[in-house]
């Protein structure tokens, strides 16, 4: 099939409102007659109900959580970007799609990271008129603060709250609509497929967590807000419960996969403190506006930090970076890390950590100060490391955060099946192979509260949908098929445990396929993982039935999907012999060691086509870049 | 370090529960709390008894999920920390421990420890929102919001919805949590419009779900994990009583022409 990612022609700055223009527009008294199922609801999720809901559409969403107000959204801490310029520092839609097109080192479709920027600035808007309580200066206006790499203060903040804030504000927008009774929420429930009728998306299967019946629900059209597939790792920054199952399962009946090897590493969380550990904890990056990163410059310096002379530490990003600093992006502070502690330089009981110090901070802002800033920041640090960050310099190490990858969507966030639209961290369309702090709430919002409400409006008005029933022969085969599937997890009554499998592949994926990747250590998992899935559909127990709560269960279906899942990523990153963004292929790295693009042969988006177990075919979506000059990044 | 865990164990909302004893070895002090439970439900699993169910998801504190009371004490001994955040450093080698679920009629049990909390959810729907649907926001900064009220809004705002608050209350009073709703939005300029039907309306949603009153115990703020101050519950009261002296039946007028 050829991609088409439907991009209006014409200058980038009047695509947008032309593609608005000539959607069609579903009449107010016909909204009513259409049903549309969300699954998710997050940013992206929650915003796009409220908002289908407002406009007269009957919504359907789903979350797994038993709130909706509890989507992992809410544990996003540093800000949301856009491109107002309150701060009078020379910031502009133009620059923030720049800025963003660069940072995702030239892997993602221009057209859509320019509608982003665009829409950034009325999400602020929404956002403020929702009540949700950003941070003020003493006159009364909104506060701004520079963030993950920008040289603007474009970053909108509510404390290290910022998306709880946000979501907040689209949960009380939902929960508007739910009582007025134009959304039927089904919180506790959890989809297992996607219904394909006649080569559009009708409905979804789903299981109920507390009854366990499953259940077919039947649509004009479906959008999967479902989040990222981050925890293939295992340990992850995401919340337990997040999970790929909702964008595997699509990409089952037909949605193409588009670059799952762009994941991101965050390079300011919590060290692994030991086996038992559950999940890893993020450090909103801000912090890096005023800690300094260091380690020792001598390996294996074991003096405790305060023992240290100054003569003897390594500001290595300051040192290697003197414009950028502590603030590089993402990808290139978590790389370093890594470097230093792979040198022996590493700070803490494993070796595996970093020194964030505060100690300038503290002299130049007082205590007061610094905790005004990132209080909350501290107290949590404290909270989970037993140390006080106000007089020891914190640990800090990457951990995966985000998946830039996911499915594939054009212009519209439709995906290759007609009437499946993908919003949010679940699609894979506006980070390219790298997503830039305080971004990720931007595209979530933008996506839900303002581009999925025309769209989807405009694939309705232009396709005649004949009635379905949830008898049809495909709803019933799609039920029968997750059901079988929970019965074959329920009677293997192996010797493992679900958690056990979910670490030996996490563990795998985060040593072949995480910061650094080689074709050696590629090609080893992509032989591993087959082998450790067929043993997980013989060896796995989970006890219990169907027909109740079964947390192993709901564990035991999603770690399913991450064993394939996890071995496309492999494929995908194996595939892609060049280095960009969080994709960083060892053999191929400029002499002072930086991402080695290879734009002649690499610049396209991977679409993966599903073609049985283990098997993919690959089309490419080239992507072209008229107004961003594709060059080598430099954040010296 | 060596713990004994008396965890409230029960298979559904129908049936009848009781207190089990479980003894928890090699229990590291950097654990946190659920991270021990992980580590008892692993061993539970492989001698084929069905593990503990807890809710839980972020397990950084902020989505609200979890949440069960150790020792008499919702979310356990510390303060302004949710059981996820609760690091096995705060107990000793021996200790014994009570688990159990939020116990309030607006919250039945489903399983174990997970506990039905969707009353909080309709109080929400009720009225616990601004109306300001999509798009027709003007720009962000027309309407100046002096720092300490946007400050004091936060404050309130930080509420995760956890239920400790209810847990904690011998009234099983929902009041810090409707509160907190009620003095975020009415802090704000955006929140005056509605401020004094929200009042009434979500506190009639709350004695519809069956929590209890306050009769300022103070509980609830003590246990809360984001340390919610009692002055929310003031605002409430102070709104609702406004609310209640301008109330009107909604006029069925209709719009013009």
């Amino acid at each position: 099939m050829q991609l088409d990612a439907r991009i209006p022609s014409g200058p980038i700055e009047q695509v947008w409102d032309k593609c608005k223009f000539d959607m069609k527009l579903v009449n107010p008294a016909n909204k009513r007659k259409y049903t549309v199922i969300v699954v998710g609801t997050g940013l992206a999720g929650g915003a796009a109900s409220a908002t289908l809901a407002e406009l007269g559409y009957n919504v359907k969403t789903f979350c797994f959580q038993d709130s909706p107000r509890r989507a992992h959204s809410i544990a996003a801490q540093g800000g949301i970007n856009a491109a107002k310029n309150y701060q009078n520092d020379g910031d502009s839609i133009h620059r923030l799609f720049y800025d963003t097109v660069k940072g995702g080192d030239f892997r993602a479709r221009e057209a859509n990271v320019h509608r982003l920027a665009q829409i950034s600035v009325n999400i602020i808007d929404q956002c403020v008129a929702q009540g949700v309580p950003f941070a003020r200066e003493y006159g009364g206006l909104l506060s701004n603060r520079s963030f993950g790499g920008a040289q603007v203060s474009r970053t909108f903040y509510a404390r290290g709250q910022t998306g709880q804030q946000l979501l907040l504000g689209a949960y009380q927008a939902l929960e508007r609509q739910i009582g007025a009774g134009n959304v039927e929420m089904h919180p506790r429930s959890e989809m297992l497929d996607l219904i394909v009728i006649d080569g559009r998306a009708r409905g979804i299967v789903t299981r109920d967590l507390i009854t366990g019946q499953i259940d077919t629900h039947i649509a004009d059209a479906v959008v999967l807000g479902s989040g990222g597939y981050g925890n293939v790792f295992y340990l992850s920054t995401n919340a337990k419960g997040s999970n790929a199952t909702a964008i595997w399962r699509a990409h089952k009946r037909g949605a193409y996969l588009a670059n799952p090897c762009f994941t991101q590493i965050h390079p300011t969380c919590i060290p692994v403190s030991g086996d038992y550990q559950s999940k890893l904890t993020l450090m909103s990056e801000s912090l890096r506006n005023d800690g300094r990163i260091w380690v020792p410059l001598k390996k294996g310096d074991k003096r405790s930090a305060d023992q240290i002379p100054e003569s003897e530490r390594d500001y290595y990003l300051e040192r290697k970076y003197p414009s950028f600093g502590n603030l590089v992006p993402r990808d290139v502070a978590s790389r370093n890390a890594k470097q230093v502690c792979d040198e022996g330089r590493g700070v803490g009981e494993t070796g595996l950590g970093v020194y964030l110090d505060f100690a300038d901070a503290i002299k130049r802002l007082s205590q007061n100060g610094v905790k005004e800033r990132y209080g909350n920041l501290f107290d949590m640090y404290e909270r989970i490391t037993g140390e006080d960050p106000y007089k020891v310099p914190m640990r800090i190490y990457p951990a995966i955060h985000y998946t830039m990858g996911g499915l594939w969507v054009d212009y519209h966030l439709m995906s290759t099946i007609p009437g499946l639209f993908v919003i949010g961290e679940a699609n894979f369309s506006d980070h390219g192979a790298n997503r830039l702090g305080a971004s990720a709430l931007m595209q979530g919002l933008a996506d839900g509260y303002f581009v999925i409400p025309f769209t989807l409006g405009h694939y309705l008005a232009s396709n005649k949908l004949d009635k379905v029933s949830s008898e049809h022969a495909e709803a019933k085969g799609a039920k029968e098929a997750s059901v079988a599937q929970i019965n074959k997890l329920l009677n293997i009554k192996g010797k493992r445990t679900v958690d056990s499998f979910h670490r030996e592949l996490g563990k795998l994926v985060w040593e072949e396929c995480g910061m650094a990747r080689n074709a050696k250590g590629l090609s080893h998992a992509i032989q591993r993982i087959p082998e450790m899935r067929e043993e997980f559909w013989k060896n796995v127990t989970v006890l219990g039935s169907g027909s109740e709560i079964n947390q192993s269960l709901e564990k035991a279906n999603r770690v399913a999907d991450f064993f394939e899942l996890g071995e496309l990523m492999c494929k995908d990153a194996l595939d892609r012999n060049e280095s960009c963004g969080g994709h960083f292929r060892e053999e191929y790295q400029t002499p002072e060691g930086e991402a080695q693009r290879d734009d002649e042969n690499y610049s396209y988006a991977a679409a993966w086509e599903y073609k049985g177990l283990g098997k993919h075919e690959l089309h490419k979506e080239p992507l072209t870049f008229d107004y961003v000059h594709p060059s080598q990044r430099s954040y010296k | 370090m060596k713990l004994i865990l008396n965890i409230w164990r029960q298979k559904s909302a129908g049936e009848t529960g009781r207190m089990v004893r479980y003894e928890l070895d090699k229990v590291s002090e950097h654990m946190s709390f659920l991270e021990m439970l992980d580590v008892l439900n692993e061993e539970l699993i492989l001698k084929g008894e069905d593990p503990v169910a807890f809710d839980h998801d972020c397990r950084e504190g902020i989505c609200g999920s979890c949440g069960f009371v150790i020792n008499g004490i919702p979310h356990g001994p510390r303060r302004g920390t949710t059981v996820c955040q609760l690091h096995m450093r705060s107990f000793s080698d021996g200790d014994e421990l009570f688990l159990e679920p939020w116990r309030a009629v607006a919250f039945p049990v489903q399983r174990d420890l997970c506990v039905d909390r969707s009353a909080f959810d309709r109080i929400i729907q009720a009225g616990g929102y601004v109306t300001a649907a999509t798009g027709g926001a003007q720009d962000a900064n027309s309407i100046l919001i002096p720092k300490s009220c946007a400050d004091q809004a936060m404050d309130a705002a930080a509420c995760i919805g956890c239920g400790a608050c209810v847990a904690a209350c011998p009234n099983a009073s929902a009041s810090l949590f409707t509160g907190a709703k009620i003095s975020h939005l009415g802090r704000l300029p955006q929140g005056q419009p509605e401020r004094y039907d929200r009042a009434l309306k979500m506190v009639a949603q709350a004695n519809e779900e069956l929590f209890g009153a306050c009769s300022n115990i103070g509980e609830c703020e003590a246990v809360c994990p984001k340390e919610i101050k009692l002055e929310v519950i003031a605002h409430m009261n102070t709104d609702f009583i406004k609310g209640a002296i301008v109330y009107r039946e909604e006029s069925s007028g209709g719009g013009a022409g």
